[in-house]
């Protein structure tokens, strides 16, 4: 007697995986050596308007000059700063630490901290010095961090004198 | 004679499930992280650190990223040009397509990659000539330091 086949129970079937598994090693390897892991980028804003060069000392009245002085290794070597009430010069390896008290003082001599935002630094640069000391320069203007971590804002307004 | 008995080998089969899971967790890892935006840096370029620089707001519209290199040349677009008065037409030609979608040189920000060691003068003729061009917006870029 020939019994019937039971097609209740199913037939144990099985994907063939390897074609996937391929496809995925492929996509992972690509993304692994695509990967890079860099350091977060950030900007400091400089606005430049075209009319403003050429007459760096027409009616601005809140405005610090600050020239960076270059040595032969094209390494900073004083920072002077003005003003226009007083001028200053600084050296050595405080110099930067110098220059953001200078201009706390500054905002703080103006007495009214709204004003703060309307007091602007001009940087007057030598050529060869090394981009690195003008970007310190610019972070010495822009503000300071607390002892907590927090960061104290100064100056935000910057512009450089054109050559 | 006794001959010994073949044991039919069961056919082995591995579990790939959780291999699977894993693979699959990676590339939704890598995928996420990677980010093709970058392609316009310059890998040549050592950027100077800052702990005070803002992190980039949002995309911006309009920009012209231009790397300087140590030796004062200018990489755009994948071009190295030493002679900056050879960036006038690429100038001309950003400002044009901002110009057809109604916005102004103005509106175009100018994002500056100087190696740590270039000259700040070389940055400063290049700001220079943006100026001539009426472009006005700068951002200084930097790598964060903590």
């Amino acid at each position: 007697m020939k019994f019937r086949k039971d097609l209740s129970r199913p037939e144990d079937t099985r994907l063939n995986m390897t074609a996937m598994i391929d496809i995925v090693f492929q996509l992972l390897a690509f993304f692994i050596i695509t990967f890079r892991i860099t350091a977060q980028e950030t900007d400091f804003t400089i606005k430049m308007p075209l009319q403003a060069q050429g007459s760096p000392t027409e009616v601005i009245p809140d405005l610090i000059q600050v020239t960076l002085r270059s040595n032969e290794s094209r390494n900073i070597a004083a920072i002077e700063v003005d003003n226009m009430l007083t001028q200053d010069r600084f050296e050595g390896p405080d110099m930067y630490n110098q220059l953001t008290n200078f201009v706390e003082r500054t905002l703080a001599g103006n007495g009214d901290p709204t004003t703060a935002n309307d007091v602007e630094v001009e940087f007057i640069i030598d050529s060869p010095l090394r981009y690195r000391y003008t970007i310190m320069a610019i972070e010495s203007v822009s503000g300071r961090i607390l002892p907590d971590g927090s960061t104290k804002k100064l100056i935000e307004k910057i512009k450089f004198r054109n050559q | 004679m006794k001959f010994p008995i073949k044991k039919r080998t069961a056919v082995q089969e591995v579990d790939l499930t959780p291999m699977i899971d894993m693979t699959f967790q990676l590339i939704a890892f890598f995928m996420i992280l990677i980010n093709f935006s970058d392609s316009e840096r310059s890998e040549e370029i050592k950027l100077p650190t800052s702990a005070l620089a803002k992190p980039p707001k949002d995309l911006l519209d309009y920009k012209i990223i231009l790397n300087v290199d140590e030796d004062g040349s200018v990489l755009m677009d994948g071009l190295k040009i030493a002679n900056i008065d050879l960036l006038n037409p690429l100038f001309s030609r950003e400002i044009n397509q901002a110009q057809r979608e109604g916005k102004s040189p103005q509106q175009i920000t100018v994002i500056l990659r100087g190696h740590e060691d270039s000259k700040t003068g070389d940055l400063q003729r290049l700001m220079a000539k943006c100026q001539e061009n009426e472009l006005e917006n700068f951002l200084l870029r930097v790598k964060e330091r903590k």
